[in-house]
């Protein structure tokens, strides 16, 4: 199914690749904003800059992308959220960070803007008064107690605020405050050489570090026309399925650890810090940061460490049934997963929610399928689905997923091709260039899209975190449950907050 | 069963404490008070603060847990409050939006108390420095003693630290 619909008599945008950008009218704006209501249509990305907001789409099968664009010379533009309400904290973000504003606007409060900088970003906003204090959303009812939370936790995580209104020990509504951690990753690409942004994408979320350095080098390589080498495609899936692996075993640790079972956490730990210290080994870093490069990449792989890959894949294989069979055999732990933590199929499918919690939801989307991007054309796997959307679904499709990163892996090392990892970036278009990649992260789809300036430098780059279409479901879920099982809810989810702060 | 049972024949994964590190011992050295020293005896409770950090350096403070590291049998064990705390371990280039959180989270940590520093982010905002969102290294908002270098520090790297801390704060 084409965007026709959405984009036909539009001003076709040049040198936007793969994908094509639309200058579009009120009307095109929209029936876009209706279309994500009537989930004809699938968000996958929402952003700003000084005088343009940007839209990128897709149909619900992910075949075909567009993004549109919104001209806003008064720094205004019609709400979309009013029509969709999962586009709501972007538009708050748009117009904290570029002081573009949405007409009709369901929640104007702001949202990454705490009241605490200097001026704001895009200079045309007075700063904030950092003394008046932020609404939270009216609860009304007898016996009614609230909880707040953070932003500083309990245990060593991110920080963020939460504020729980509690009926004895029932979850009534749990509001999220984000954006303590916006280090103003955006403003910071702005003006800056491609190696610079490559080092910051690498570190937007830390523990996605390989999927958004792809992410980044994948969408300059469009923006630029460079054509990557073959070898450097597989050695990127091979470093993304390792932090795949690592990532999942330390979430199914940490959720059962939330369930008070630290039998799970133990040996999980274990076999992530084997994971950790082959990737190190191999590639020189344990996280792999700085490794994929705009390019290719930047490491090469001997025999000696493909021979240690394969030693980890079989040492995981010999301890995964172990550690499946504890889980599936231990009565009090999922006496805590199942039935907790129910995200409902159709709210999943509403907000676009992808990654492991999508999936555990029904919503069967993985851009290593659709729309796809090398090596996995030519490597077989499958996608994990399950419908139950409790907290025990999305350990089971962690738990799969480990099995299928394990084949990816072995049918990487069995046949990589040969020849170089690197090439050199091709000069951009004298008009500049534009790029958008899409590349599925451990916690689900990362999008990257960049604008490059004829010398080559970064003009404008937004990143988008798959939590955006997460956290506020995480809010959805908790209703109903006790005050105990919101660890264990959070961390089935295990959202980004560094990713979503920017 | 047969997993208790494998572990106790097994060899413990866990390896040989690594020396304290010496540059991080001579900066110790000039700033932690002998009184104070003395009241800890051989033990540190440890509150981490992420104050902007990327997280990865929260997955390497993770790993100081697993099996391999074994944190706790130094004596060093994190808590879940500032109050209960002698050592916060802050991470990240101090984001203007996390700013009083750090600041209140040090003055709820009672005396004597020491500030390690994790990270390049930590030392002076690293990649993020001259972003109007952030602040810059801890020691812009409180006092550091002790600075672990790294993009992240390895798990080894901050253990060498802390144990420094711990054998400077074990001496006096």
């Amino acid at each position: 199914m084409s965007l026709t619909w959405i984009t036909g008599g539009s001003d076709k945008i040049e040198g936007c690749a793969p994908w094509p950008r639309f200058i579009v009218n009120d009307g095109a704006w929209l029936r876009a904003g209706d279309g994500l209501r009537d989930g004809r249509i699938a968000l996958l990305g929402f952003w700003g800059e000084r005088d343009a907001v940007h839209l990128a789409l897709s149909n619900p099968a992910l075949d075909t992308i567009s993004v549109i664009t919104r001209l806003c010379p008064d720094r205004r533009f019609p709400s979309i959220a009013a029509s969709f309400s999962p586009a709501s904290r972007l538009e708050r973000t748009i117009g904290d960070l570029w002081g573009v504003f949405a007409d009709g606007s369901p929640d104007p409060r702001p949202w990454l803007d705490h009241g605490c900088w200097p001026a704001a970003p895009a200079g045309v906003n007075p700063p904030r008064d950092a003394s008046a204090p932020y609404p939270f959303l009216a609860v009304e009812g007898e016996s009614l107690h609230q909880i707040p939370v953070g932003p500083v936790h309990a245990g060593i995580i991110e920080p963020g605020h939460f504020r729980f209104t509690a009926s004895g020990e029932t979850i009534v509504r749990l509001e999220e405050r984000l954006g303590y951690v916006h280090k103003g990753i955006e403003r910071l690409m702005q003006g800056a050489e491609i190696d610079t942004g490559a080092r910051l994408a690498g570190r937007i979320s830390g523990d996605s570090t390989v999927a958004y350095a792809i992410a980044f080098a994948r969408a300059v390589e469009s923006a630029s026309g460079t054509v990557v080498p073959p070898r450097a495609h597989w050695l990127r899936a091979l470093m993304a399925e390792m932090e795949r692996i690592a990532n999942h075993l330390g979430d199914v640790g940490a959720i059962c650890n939330d369930a008070a079972f630290a039998a799970m956490l133990a040996p999980c730990a274990v076999l992530r810090e084997h994971v950790l210290r082959t990737a190190g080994l191999c590639f020189g870093h344990r996280l792999m940061m700085d490794k994929v490069v705009p390019g290719g990449v930047a490491v090469d792989l001997g025999s000696d460490s493909i021979a240690a890959i394969k030693t980890l894949v079989s040492e995981i294989r010999q301890h995964l049934p172990d550690l499946i069979h504890l889980y599936d055999n231990t009565t009090s732990l999922q006496d805590r997963t199942v039935r907790t933590g129910v995200l409902r199929p159709d709210f999943a499918a509403f907000f676009g929610c992808g990654g492991p919690i999508g999936r555990a939801s029904g919503r069967a989307v993985d851009v290593r399928r659709r729309p796809g991007y090398p090596p996995y054309d030519e490597l077989s796997f499958d996608v994990i689905e399950r419908q139950d959307g409790d907290v025990n679904a999305r350990v089971w499709v962690r738990i799969e997923e480990i099995k299928q990163s394990l084949a990816l892996i072995s049918q990487i090392l069995s046949r990589p091709p040969v020849g170089k990892t690197m090439t050199a970036l091709a000069a951009p278009p004298a008009s500049g260039g534009e790029g958008l990649a899409l590349i599925e992260g451990f916690r689900g789809d990362i999008m990257v899209w960049v604008r490059l300036r004829a010398d080559g430098k970064i003009d404008r780059c937004h990143p988008r975190d798959p939590s955006w279409f997460q956290w506020p479901l995480l809010e959805a879920v908790i209703e109903g449950n006790i005050v105990a099982d919101f660890p264990l809810c959070n961390k089935s989810f295990n959202c980004s907050y560094c990713g979503h702060d920017l | 069963m047969r997993r208790i049972f494998r572990g106790l024949i097994q060899r413990p994964l866990t390896e040989p404490a690594p020396a304290p590190d010496d540059a991080a011992l001579a900066e110790l050295a000039q700033r932690v008070d002998m009184a104070a020293r003395r009241t800890l005896g051989r033990s540190l409770s440890i509150r981490e603060v992420d104050a902007g950090s990327c997280n990865g350096c929260e997955l390497e403070i993770h790993a100081l847990n697993n099996a391999f590291y074994d944190l706790e049998r130094f004596g060093l064990r994190f808590v879940a409050s500032p109050r209960h705390a002698d050592v916060l371990l802050v991470t990240g280039p101090v984001t203007r939006n996390m700013r009083m959180a750090l600041e209140r989270t040090w003055r709820a940590t009672p005396d004597p108390k020491w500030v390690v520093a994790v990270g390049e982010c930590a030392v002076d905002g690293g990649l993020f420095a001259g972003s109007d969102a952030v602040v810059g290294g801890v020691s812009a908002v409180v006092p550091v003693d002790l600075h672990i270098r790294g993009c992240p520090p390895t798990p080894l790297a901050m253990l060498q630290g802390l144990l420094a801390l711990l054998s400077v704060s074990a001496s006096g």
